[in-house]
């Protein structure tokens, strides 16, 4: 098997009386797509804080030695009047123009089939414009470059596709496959869609305050976990196992 | 166009006005820039409370006889580090606990400070400055601008998202700090000019003006800067061509700017 990048270990968030999340167990191995999957208030996001240290918790987290981490925070809004730029955004990495503007066209920001002189008024179109100007799908990906622009050995997405339409998220999931195949990035993610964690994960983390199933989503998205993970209202998967 | 002559001849004429001039850009300068982010921070009526906060502070060293910049700035430290030690400690917006602290501290000040030192703690005499005054404001807004700029890109990630700057490792709390020490220098420097009750105008108005007109931080940060030399240059020249009180002038010369901005408001 390949390297554990991430052991947790009996993980509790929250105060004695009133828990986030109690009692997770599970691990991550390099190269995986983990989704992890919950209702709303399920502790998803405190999860991610709690694994990028952001938050006091209880119990064992243990990245790999030497790791670097991105991560995606759930959609944010940013102040239409804050006097920043989509170039100043991204260069808080520490990075060259071209590499900004070779991870906004592998985003599908910037296409390249447009001439070259109009391709160059593009990029220095969304570069120069104001970040609290972009709409939520522009916002997102940008986000999303943020995240890729250095490297990272691992990224934690919370909700990488929220406020994007269908096109573009079928883009961004194409790009974290492709990065999960070409350079064995290892991604968590946080998703509402099914549909996506079939396709793309390779585990699934079931999460409703505590952790209701960990496995491939073929083995462990049953009708019987969902409905316990769900409350019983998931209707995407119908069983008609009656008598 | 006659006034243009005047201006200079005024200048030339007077030593003191000069030194004024100097000392006022100097603290306007920095007081702009400083002021960018505190407007950013949505601080603006921290920033006003700030400078009401040092009124106690000069009034014990008028009473101990010692510059009022020290007994300012003491005061000043102690409300910015219970300022920051709120924002750590809670989510709460500081507001209420800075609303109380500044009317306790100016109903205290106003106690304390000797009757005749009232009105110019209050609204500021520039025309009292010595060399002692330029070369303190000179080194002092060195520091304040040169550190500012050094953890300016940090504070906006700040301003941004706290998770985003905080998980890329940036020690926000010791950012937030060192920011607001530089806000209690320029505070403590601005009452020079402007008095305890105008230094919060004179840091918060320039760099308003400076956000209704620019689309990018370093835009924005170059306007706060010349906003805030302006204001302080048009209201010490103004006050001394009319033979008034220069306080507020400067502060009226960044209202107008900040209104003329408004036209071009992006």
């Amino acid at each position: 098997m390949s390297e554990v990048i991430l052991k947790v270990k009996d993980l509790s968030v929250g105060f004695e009386r009133d828990k986030v999340i109690t009692g997770l167990d599970f691990s991550v191995n390099k190269g995986d797509v983990v989704a992890i999957v919950g209702p709303n208030g399920a502790g998803k996001s405190v999860l991610f804080r709690a694994l990028l240290g952001l938050i006091p918790h209880f119990g064992q987290i243990e990245w790999a030695r030497d790791l670097k981490i991105s991560y995606v925070p759930q959609k944010f809004s940013i102040d239409k009047e804050l006097p920043l730029s989509v170039e100043e955004f991204l260069k808080f990495k520490k990075k060259k123009t071209a590499d900004i503007v070779d991870t906004l066209e592998s985003l599908g920001i910037m296409t390249a089939k447009h001439a070259h002189h109009s391709e160059f008024h593009l990029q220095e179109h969304i570069l120069k414009q104001r970040l609290g100007w972009l709409s939520g799908g522009q916002l997102q990906r940008v986000l999303i470059a943020w995240a890729l622009l250095d490297n990272p050995d691992v990224l934690l997405f919370d909700e990488p596709t929220a406020g994007i339409d269908l096109g573009g998220e079928e883009t961004i999931y194409n790009l974290l496959k492709k990065l999960h195949q070409e350079r064995n990035m290892t991604i968590l993610l946080i998703s509402h869609d099914l549909n996506i964690v079939y396709k793309y994960a390779t585990n699934v983390l079931c999460l409703n305050k505590e952790m209701i199933c960990y496995g491939t989503p073929s083995t462990v998205l049953d009708p019987s976990s969902l409905a316990k993970l769900y409350g019983g209202e998931a209707g995407f998967y119908k069983h008609d196992r009656h008598g | 166009m006659a006034a243009k002559p005047d201006f200079i001849n005024m200048i030339a004429m007077d030593n003191s006005l000069l030194l004024q001039l100097i000392i006022g850009i100097l603290i306007g300068l920095s007081a702009g820039y400083v002021g960018s982010f505190m407007v950013l921070r949505k601080m603006s009526l921290v920033g006003d409370a700030l400078s009401h906060v040092a009124l106690p502070g000069i009034a014990i060293a008028l009473l101990m006889n010692i510059n009022p910049f020290f007994g300012a700035f003491t005061a000043l430290l102690l409300a910015i580090l219970i300022i920051w030690f709120l924002e750590k400690k809670t989510e709460l917006p500081s507001e209420t606990l800075v609303g109380i602290m500044f009317t306790l501290s100016l109903a205290l000040g106003l106690l304390l400070t000797p009757e005749p030192e009232l009105l110019e703690a209050l609204s500021g005499d520039i025309t009292k400055v010595t060399f002692f005054d330029l070369w303190l404001t000179l080194a002092l807004s060195m520091v304040i601008i040169w550190t500012l700029k050094r953890i300016a890109d940090n504070l906006m990630l700040g301003i941004i998202s706290k998770e985003l700057a905080m998980s890329l490792k940036i020690p926000i709390h010791k950012i937030n700090f060192i920011f607001l020490f530089l806000a209690a220098f320029i505070v403590a420097l601005g009452i020079k000019v402007a008095g305890t009750m105008l230094t919060g105008s004179l840091v918060i108005i320039p760099a308003a003006a400076a956000k209704n007109i620019s689309v990018n931080l370093s835009q924005y940060s170059k306007w706060a800067l010349i906003f805030g030399a302006l204001s302080a240059a048009a209201g010490l020249l103004s006050a001394s061509y009319f033979d008034i009180s220069p306080g507020p002038t400067i502060i009226l010369s960044a209202g107008m700017i900040f209104l003329g901005t408004l036209v071009f408001k992006k």
